[in-house]
């Protein structure tokens, strides 16, 4: 799914200026091998009160196929997430995305500004300091298969379609590294097909997923890599096809087998 | 008999009906711009910002919401009284200090308002205008922009309190015939002197107005769920 294309050729274009969807610039050698990480916690921890909500979270995201973070409700998903984004500051530890790196995060339940949906994404150019040009607005919506309701107001679209509306203005942004935070958690199968089709697209052009997911079959779609986490800390972190198969804790084991994890 | 003689002169369009209308618009409508052109940014900066004593100010702004009008009447007549520390500016008496007390009336009414739908929003938008890293100044535009119908409910509640205060523009117009005499003054002196058609009718046209204004900002919330969600 790694790839360097921009997702660009992808959709019908309309001249203007091509959306630049690369990946993260920043290398590193690991074992003989050139590996790219796009993010990278240091003992990163996070405390409200006595309460850790993580600890001690060491993890390096690296560039290539979804990495998806996996846990029972209340584990730090989104917490991990929304660190990892910059929403929130960590107690102690480090993230440190490397220089130039874009972030672009999607929330379960994203927030539509009171305007179109076109205008939406040209809100986020403009936040990020992108072109409005209509011709990029319209290949996103393009991308997120929304054209058609480009001139309906943003909070009056379904909820799948403000999801892959979410997803086109956090595109809108150019990231290179996109956090999901459960993005077809309240949504039917048939929208969730049209989520999920849209995040294999960006992945296939580059751009890392970092999704959390609760859903298992979502995950063995989509992962190249798990973290799993349970209360806080990552007690797994492996490659998807290792976790799903041969999971190493008794915790994954449960988790995947439809155990509840107290 | 009088209520007959009130339509009458409604619809007959009274030459003195309409001047006094025509005056009570006129200033109603210059003290809620004046309101809106303060209340509006000062209510988005309490939303928005942090410093000491900024609760003490939200509870002073809600406090005065309930300004009595008489109050202010009697505050705006000090300070532009002849011996007064704005006595110079010579407008006691005059549409400008009726304006100005209208303004002091409402100003706290739409910075209020205007503070609270605005600290809704951002506690709806905070994290995906921070996620979208959206600076300080489109911040507060894109608030202000999708508060926008809220926002115009308010000044039209502003209006409506305004056009139906009394004390206020008393104290500091004067009443005087022709030149300050507003619908709610008029009301108070024709009825005081047995002249009910008069006063009926101003009473008619202006509980028209309000209620016409409340349908407009029904209006508004209408169109705004039905286009803008």
């Amino acid at each position: 799914m790694p790839g360097d294309a921009s997702i660009l050729p992808m959709l019908p274009q309309g001249g203007g200026r091509p959306l630049n969807l690369a990946p993260a610039p920043h290398r590193s050698e690991s074992g003989g091998q050139t590996e790219t990480a796009v993010l990278t916690l240091e003992a990163v921890s996070l405390r409200i009160g006595s309460t850790a909500l993580l600890a001690d979270v060491s993890l390096s995201v690296m560039r290539g196929a979804p990495t998806i973070i996996m846990g029972p409700n209340g584990s730090g998903k989104t917490t991990l997430l929304k660190l990892a984004m910059g929403l929130i500051e960590p107690t102690s530890g480090a993230i440190t995305p490397p220089p130039g790196t874009r972030r672009g995060f999607v929330f379960q339940r994203p927030v539509m500004l009171r305007r179109t949906a076109a205008e939406n994404i040209a809100f986020a150019r403009t936040a990020s300091g992108s072109p409005t040009d209509p011709s990029a607005i319209a290949r996103l919506l393009d991308l997120v298969g929304l054209a058609h309701v480009a001139d309906r107001p943003a909070r009056k679209l379904s909820g799948g379609e403000q999801q892959r509306l979410a997803l086109a203005r956090a595109l809108a942004r150019e990231p290179n590294i996109l956090f999901l935070d459960e993005p077809t958690a309240s949504l039917d199968p048939a929208a969730t097909k049209l989520v999920e089709d849209v995040v294999t697209r960006v992945a296939s052009s580059g751009v890392k997923i970092v999704m959390a997911t609760h859903d298992i079959g979502q995950a063995r779609r989509f992962a190249g890599e798990v973290v799993f986490l349970v209360k806080g800390s990552v007690v797994e972190h492996a490659a998807g096809s290792a976790f799903f198969e041969q999971p190493a804790t008794e915790a994954a084991r449960r988790f995947l087998v439809g155990d509840l994890i107290l | 008999m009088d209520s007959a003689g009130a339509i009458d002169l409604i619809l007959s369009g009274d030459a003195t009906l309409l001047a006094i209308v025509r005056l009570s618009l006129l200033v109603t409508v210059a003290a809620t711009l004046l309101a809106g052109f303060v209340g509006l940014p000062l209510g988005a900066v309490v939303a928005l910002t942090r410093f000491p004593g900024r609760n003490a100010l939200i509870v002073i702004l809600n406090g005065l919401m309930g300004l009595p009008p008489v109050v202010v009447g009697l505050l705006i007549f000090l300070l532009l009284s002849r011996s007064g520390p704005l006595g110079f500016l010579g407008i006691l008496f005059t549409p400008k200090a009726m304006i100005i007390a209208q303004a002091v009336l409402i100003t706290p009414i739409i910075a209020a308002l205007t503070r609270q739908v605005i600290e809704d929003l951002w506690a709806e938008y905070r994290e995906e205008l921070t996620a979208l890293d959206v600076g300080p100044v489109q911040r507060v535009a894109a608030l202000l922009f999708d508060a926008r119908f809220s926002l115009v409910t308010i000044l039209l509640a502003g209006f409506g309190r305004a056009a139906a205060e009394v004390g206020a523009v008393m104290i500091v117009g004067g009443n005087i015939d022709g030149f300050t005499r507003v619908m709610t003054t008029s009301i108070a002196l024709e009825t005081s002197k047995g002249n009910l058609a008069l006063a009926i009718g101003l009473g008619l046209v202006l509980i028209a107005i309000i209620l016409g204004l409340n349908a407009l900002a029904w209006s508004v919330r209408q169109w705004a769920e039905r286009h803008a969600g």
